[in-house]
């Protein structure tokens, strides 16, 4: 009575097929991750010590650390974050809990997709002739930030956007029916709750922002510089840049200098994701509804 | 016509001595719209003080509608158009500045409970504080007099600061209805509060609504006819966007009505 047909013999040959194809399509996706990490500690790792990322580089940048790289990095997406955050937020909970389905927002919402879309050489480019030239803040951590800003605004809106619409209408309408206004609405129930998902957002955008180097290398991030800036409007230099520099621009640069740059890189990246994925499974095990 | 309301006023006053009361809610030529298409038209009732009023009638037929427009809800939905004119203690609620405190005044029930995402404390006092009670002893007061009235308080005394939305079904529907004591309303609005809460818990709920009523006025929508029937002073029979009958609840069923639906919705012939 359940002999195997014809038609059940091809179709199980069928799914156990597309099952390996998915599988291995999966595999493949992990291959060059493997690849690009097993690479960077193996030619790099060997130069990776306390000494590496706390002195600044010697011999025309052939030897020493990476010191006023790092700083750079952190001052520029420290800065990028203050500007794109509360920004990004107040746009987001305005598109969300305020504004209506009319042309206005729909134009917004158009503009925040192009906003993304724009490679990152073209927001370099802007960014010069914006903050560089005519806001004359000239070449700056602060020029270098406002354009990293404004390329990640998009990201900013988009994830705390879908965080608040995960928060359920039936709280907002409850508050509602209670006399609470929208603000208060928002203050008291929706941003508690959507928070965890803000907050994840931001920790993808600092990990997305530390590694660009085209929007930084015309409004900011100098080659080298003898000196820490000291202020938002002096140069620094920044990581991903000196990677650049020290992989192709520099002669004579001993190979595992340029792996552990890129391994510094990696690992800030790798550091923020992991703080950004534990942070969501322990917000998730605090979900309220 | 001005006679003949009088002696209308005068009939009910013989039936029932609570009907003298004043108007609570004064409805009249009631239409509501979503886009073009109405969800209610030509509605008139009043609903008088301390008494419930039952709203029965099928699905579709505008009740939650109904309800959205007495605390102004319509104007959070800009496809919803409310003509006509509706009386709250007197006072037209569309032409009321203050919203919000028209809202307060109200408090609402919904079909399925909405446990905000706070403690079983926040949730109720949230009202109070949105009011700006901020004194944490006023705030106990508040708390433990609304969910004792919601006949919560002594299955949740224990752990107010665990979240509402543990709670079970039945609880978490007291619990929104503590909630909307905590408003302190004049009015208290249920929309088929018994759909997701077992019998016993709905019997509960009903003796407590039976006991607010002396504080309160109450309007029970509601798609069991025979709710409408054990609690209902005055019921309104809904039907595909027409109101098309008020009457004192008894009569609908015992056959004093003035529509056949009427008698063959409440004898279950359809709906």
């Amino acid at each position: 009575m359940f002999a195997e047909s014809a038609l059940n013999v091809r179709n199980k040959r069928v799914q156990n097929l597309f099952r390996i194809l998915f599988l291995m399509m999966t595999v493949l996706l992990i291959i060059p991750v493997v690849i690009i990490l097993a690479t960077l500690i193996a030619k790099g790792g060997s130069i990776i010590s306390i000494d590496f990322l706390f002195t600044d580089p010697t011999n025309g940048m052939t030897a020493g650390g990476i010191f006023p790289a790092l700083l750079g990095t952190v001052w520029i997406v420290a800065v990028a974050l203050l500007a794109s955050v509360p920004l990004g937020v107040a746009a987001a909970i305005y598109l969300n809990e305020y504004a209506g389905d009319n042309w206005f927002t729909r134009i917004i919402q158009l503009a925040i997709i192009n906003l993304a879309g724009v490679p990152s050489i073209v927001h370099a480019l802007f960014g010069v002739g914006a903050f560089v030239i005519f806001f004359g803040f000239g070449t700056s951590i602060l020029a270098a930030s406002l354009t990293l800003a404004i390329m990640t605004l998009p990201v900013v809106i988009v994830s705390t956007r879908e965080s608040l619409r995960a928060v359920p209408q039936a709280f907002r309408e409850a508050c509602w029916n209670m006399g609470a206004t929208r603000w208060q609405t928002i203050r008291r129930v929706v941003l508690p709750n959507a928070v965890s998902g803000i907050l994840t957002g931001v920790i993808l955008e600092v990990s997305r922002t530390t590694g660009e180097t085209a929007p930084i290398m015309f409004t900011g991030a100098a080659f080298f510089l003898p000196f820490l800036p000291q202020g938002v409007f002096d140069q620094t230099m920044a990581l991903s840049l000196h990677l650049f520099v020290v992989a192709t621009q520099v002669p004579g640069v001993p190979d595992n200098l340029p792996f552990g740059v890129a391994l510094v890189l990696i690992a800030m990246v790798l550091l923020m994701n992991s703080i950004s994925i534990a942070f969501r499974m322990y917000l998730r095990g605090k979900k309220k509804w | 016509m001005v006679d003949m309301n009088v002696n209308l006023a005068a009939a009910d006053k013989i039936v029932d001595p609570a009907f003298a009361a004043p108007v609570k809610l004064g409805v009249s030529d009631l239409t509501i719209r979503y886009g073009g298409t109405a969800a209610l038209s030509g509605v008139n009732l009043e609903v008088r003080e301390h008494e419930i009023f039952g709203i029965i009638g099928p699905a579709n037929a505008g009740k939650t509608s109904f309800l959205k427009t007495l605390n102004r809800m319509d104007t959070f939905n800009t496809n919803m158009s409310v003509e006509g004119e509706i009386l709250f203690n007197g006072l037209n609620v569309q032409n009321l500045k203050n919203i919000y405190a028209l809202r307060s005044r109200i408090g609402v029930v919904f079909p399925l409970p909405v446990g905000l995402p706070l403690t079983i404390y926040e949730n109720v006092a949230l009202s109070p504080r949105l009011r700006g009670i901020k004194r944490k002893s006023e705030l106990d007061v508040i708390v433990e007099r609304c969910l004792s009235r919601a006949a919560l308080w002594d299955e949740v005394k224990d752990r107010l600061n665990s979240l509402g939305s543990l709670l079970s079904g039945g609880q978490q529907q007291r619990l929104t209805i503590a909630r909307a004591l905590s408003q302190e309303p004049d009015l208290l609005m249920l929309d088929e509060f018994s759909i997701a809460v077992d019998p016993v818990t709905t019997m509960r709920i009903e003796d407590v609504l039976k006991e607010l009523k002396h504080d309160m006025t109450i309007i029970l929508v509601t798609n069991l006819v025979q709710q409408a029937r054990r609690l209902a002073d005055r019921t309104a029979f809904f039907l595909e966007g027409e109101c098309v009958e008020v009457g004192i609840t008894e009569d609908l069923f015992t056959g004093e009505v003035k529509d056949q639906r009427t008698r063959d919705y409440v004898e279950g012939k359809f709906g």
